[in-house]
C-alpha cells in the first residue's frame, strides 16, 4: 500500500516541479496545483498508512487501542492546507489575468523573450 | 483584574482580525470612516504591545491556552520577551506605515486598511504562537495579506513583480508543509516545547528523517528571509510595491529570521546547520553589497540594504550562536526601523524628480555626456527649499542608520555584534571574515546612499520642490526619533535583549511554563 502512495506522491511532485519551471503562467498554476496535491498526500501519509481504520473512537470504549483508529491530526492538517491552497490559487488566477491584461502576454516574466 | 489582564496576549491577534473584518463591511467610498477605524485599531494594538513588553519582564513566561485546551495537544500563545519585542516592533512600524498611507496611498486601491489589519494579525500571530502548524497558518495569513498589499495601486511593473513574489512564496509554503509534516511524523507532536523535550529521546534511526524535515523547514524560512540563492524575488518586489507596503514589508523578511531563531534555538537547541546559515548569510551580504553599489534607483538601493541586513543577521547568528542573540536582536530592530524610514523617504524624494530625469541620468552616465563640458553657472546664496532640506536631513540620518555609523544605533548594533562574535575564547576563522564583510557592507552603504544623496540634494538643480504633507514626514521623523531614543536607552534595551536571548537557549523556562499547563 505504501509503495502506491509513495509513487503517487513522486509522480505528482515531479510533474509539479517540471511545470512550475515553465515560462507560461498557466503551466505555473497547474504545476502549483499538482505540487499541492502531492504535499497534501504527503501530510496525510505522515499519519502512517492504515487500511480500514477511521479516525474515530467508538462510543463507550474505555481504553481505546491506538492501533485500531487512524491518527486524526494529519487529516485535520490536510484540510487546513487544502483550504489555504484553494484561496491562494484563486488569488494567483486573478493575478495571472491581470498580468495578461496589463502586459499583453502570458509569459511569466511579463515580456516575450528576445528571439 | 489580573483575570482580565491575562487576555492581553491575544489582543494583538484579535483586534486587527476583527478590525479587518469590520472594515470589509464598510462601504468602499467611505475612506475617512475606514481610516479612523484602522487608526483606532492600530492604537489599541500599540497599547497591547507595550503592555506585553512590560509584562514580559515578569518572572514566568506568560502562556495563553487558546480555548483553555492544555498543551501539547492544544495550541498555546507564548508571550516571552522575544515575542513581545517583535510585536512591539510590528506595532511601531505599522503605525508609521499607516500614518504615511493616510496621506494618499490608502485611496489608491480597494481594501487597503482591511489588508493592512490582516497583515498585522498574521504578523502578531506568527510571533506569539507556540505551535508549528499554527505558525504555518499565521504565515499564510500574513502572506495572503502581503500579496494584496504588494499589488496595491496596480500597474504593470507591480503586477509583474507580484506574480513572481506570489509563486515563489507559494512554493515556499509547500516546503514549509513538507517540513512540518515530517517533524510531526517523526516526533509525534507539533508543539515547539514538546518537540524540544521529545527530540533527545528519539531513536537514532529516526534522526536522519527528522533532520531532513528540519532542513526543509529552514529552507522555507530562509526563502522568506531572503538568503542567497533564495532571495532573488526580494529586490524586485520591494522596489515595485507602494511606499507604505514596502515599509511594512521590512519586517516580513525578519519574520523568516525570527522563525529560524525560534525553531533552531528552542526546538533544536542549536543543532547542526550553523555553518550553512553562517556562510549563506555571508554570501547574502556580498550579494546585497554588490546590488547596492550597482543600483541607480534609490528604491533598489533600499531593497538591497534590506538584503544586506538579512545577510548580516544570518551570518552573525550562524557564527556566534546563542551568545550573540542579544546584539543580533538589537541590529534587527534598528535595521528594520531604518530601512522602513528609507523606503518612506524614497517615495517622498521621487516626487522631486524632474520628469524624464531618470532616463537622462542613465544615458548621461553611460555616454559620459554632461555637465563636465558646460560652464557651471555661478550660484551664489541659493536657498534650498525647506522641504528638500528636511528630506535631506532625514536622508542623512537614515544613511547613518543603514550604514551603521555613530551616533545612531546601527553602529552600536554592529559593534556589539562583532564584539560578541570575536569575544569568545577560541574565535573561528569565519568570524574574521564576517568582520571584514560587515565593515565592507557599511562602506558600500555609505558609497551607494551618499552618491545618491549628493546627486539628489546637492548636484541636481533640475529638481522641483516636492509637495510633502506633514502626515507623510511625521512617520519618517518618528522612526528616526525612535532610533535616536534607542541610542540613548541602549543600556536598558540591551539588558532586555540579553534576558530575551538567555531565555532561548536553553529554553528551560519556556518549556516548563508551556508543559506545566497540562
Amino acid at each position: 500500500m505504501e509503495i502506491i502512495v509513495a509513487l503517487g506522491i513522486a509522480v505528482l511532485t515531479g510533474s509539479g516541479v517540471w511545470l512550475i519551471l515553465r515560462p507560461r503562467t498557466f503551466q505555473v498554476i497547474i504545476g502549483l496545483s499538482l505540487l499541492s496535491y502531492a504535499v497534501n498526500l504527503f501530510i496525510f501519509v505522515m499519519g502512517w498508512v492504515r487500511v480500514g481504520a477511521a479516525p474515530f473512537v467508538s462510543v463507550g470504549q474505555a481504553a481505546p487501542d491506538p492501533a485500531s483508529f487512524a491518527d486524526p491530526l494529519p487529516q485535520a492538517l490536510v484540510l487546513t492546507a487544502i483550504v489555504i491552497a484553494f484561496a491562494t490559487t484563486a488569488l494567483l488566477l486573478v493575478v495571472l489575468l491581470a498580468a495578461r491584461g496589463l502586459t499583453g502576454t502570458d509569459h511569466v516574466d511579463g515580456r516575450e523573450p528576445e528571439q | 483584574m489580573s483575570q482580565l489582564f491575562q487576555h492581553v496576549v491575544v489582543i494583538p491577534i484579535l483586534v486587527p482580525l476583527l478590525a479587518g473584518a469590520m472594515l470589509l463591511v464598510i462601504d468602499e467610498p467611505r475612506h475617512r470612516l475606514k481610516a479612523s477605524f484602522s487608526v483606532a485599531a492600530m492604537l489599541l494594538l500599540l497599547l497591547a504591545a507595550g503592555a506585553l513588553v512590560a509584562r514580559a519582564d515578569a518572572p514566568v513566561t506568560h502562556v495563553y491556552s487558546l480555548g483553555d485546551w492544555a498543551a501539547p495537544v492544544g495550541i498555546v500563545l507564548v508571550a516571552d520577551r522575544l515575542a513581545a519585542l517583535m510585536v512591539l516592533l510590528t506595532a511601531l512600524l505599522g503605525l508609521a506605515a499607516l500614518m504615511f498611507a493616510l496621506a494618499r496611498w490608502h485611496r489608491a486601491g480597494p481594501q487597503f486598511h482591511a489588508l493592512f489589519q490582516f497583515l498585522l494579525a498574521g504578523l502578531n500571530g506568527t510571533f506569539l504562537t507556540g505551535d508549528l502548524f499554527n505558525l504555518f497558518v499565521f504565515f499564510e495569513l500574513l502572506l495572503a495579506a502581503s500579496y494584496g498589499l504588494a499589488l496595491h495601486g496596480s500597474g504593470t511593473p507591480r503586477v509583474r513583480a507580484s506574480l513572481h513574489y506570489i509563486v515563489i512564496n507559494l512554493a515556499a509554503s509547500l516546503l514549509f508543509l513538507v517540513g512540518v509534516s515530517l517533524l510531526y511524523g517523526m516526533a509525534g507532536t507539533l508543539n515547539m516545547a514538546d518537540l524540544a523535550v521529545r527530540l533527545p529521546q528519539l531513536p537514532a534511526e529516526d534522526r536522519a528523517l527528522l533532520e531532513v524535515g528540519a532542513a526543509t523547514l529552514a529552507v522555507a524560512f530562509l526563502v522568506k528571509a531572503g538568503m542567497w540563492p533564495l532571495g532573488f524575488w526580494l529586490p524586485a518586489t520591494y522596489t515595485s510595491s507602494s511606499a507604505p507596503a514596502a515599509a511594512i514589508f521590512c519586517i516580513l523578511s525578519k519574520v523568516g529570521i525570527y522563525a529560524l531563531v525560534r525553531v533552531w534555538f528552542v526546538v533544536f537547541s542549536e543543532g547542526p546547520g550553523a555553518e550553512l546559515i553562517a556562510y549563506g548569510g555571508m554570501v547574502t551580504l556580498v550579494f546585497g553589497m554588490v546590488g547596492m553599489l550597482g543600483s541607480q534607483d534609490l528604491g533598489r538601493i533600499a531593497s538591497f540594504s534590506l538584503v544586506v541586513s538579512s545577510g548580516t543577521l544570518l551570518a552573525t547568528i550562524g557564527v556566534g550562536g546563542s551568545g550573540v542573540i542579544a546584539p543580533a536582536l538589537f541590529y534587527l530592530v534598528t535595521s528594520t526601523l531604518g530601512t522602513a524610514a528609507l523606503f518612506l523617504l524614497v517615495e517622498l524624494i521621487e516626487r522631486s524628480r524632474a520628469p524624464g530625469a531618470n532616463l537622462l541620468a542613465v544615458t548621461a552616465d553611460a555616454f559620459n555626456v554632461g555637465d563636465a563640458e558646460a560652464e557651471p553657472e555661478e550660484m551664489v546664496g541659493v536657498l534650498i527649499p525647506a522641504t528638500m532640506s528636511v528630506l535631506g536631513l532625514a536622508f542623512a540620518f537614515t544613511t547613518l542608520l543603514v550604514a551603521g555609523l555613530p551616533p545612531l544605533p546601527g553602529f552600536l548594533a554592529k559593534f556589539s555584534m562583532m564584539a560578541g562574535v570575536l569575544g569568545t575564547p577560541d574565535v573561528p576563522a569565519a568570524a574574521w571574515l564576517l568582520l571584514g564583510l560587515v565593515i565592507l557592507s557599511g562602506l558600500a552603504a555609505v558609497i551607494a546612499l551618499g552618491r545618491a544623496g549628493v546627486r539628489i540634494f546637492w548636484a541636481d538643480s533640475g529638481r522641483i520642490a516636492p509637495r510633502v504633507r506633514l502626515i507623510e514626514i511625521m512617520p519618517v521623523a518618528g522612526l528616526v526619533a525612535a532610533c535616536l531614543a534607542l541610542t540613548v536607552l541602549a543600556g536598558p534595551a540591551t539588558n532586555y535583549l540579553h534576558q530575551a536571548g538567555d531565555a532561548l537557549n536553553p529554553a528551560t523556562n519556556y518549556i516548563r511554563e508551556i508543559l506545566r499547563s497540562q
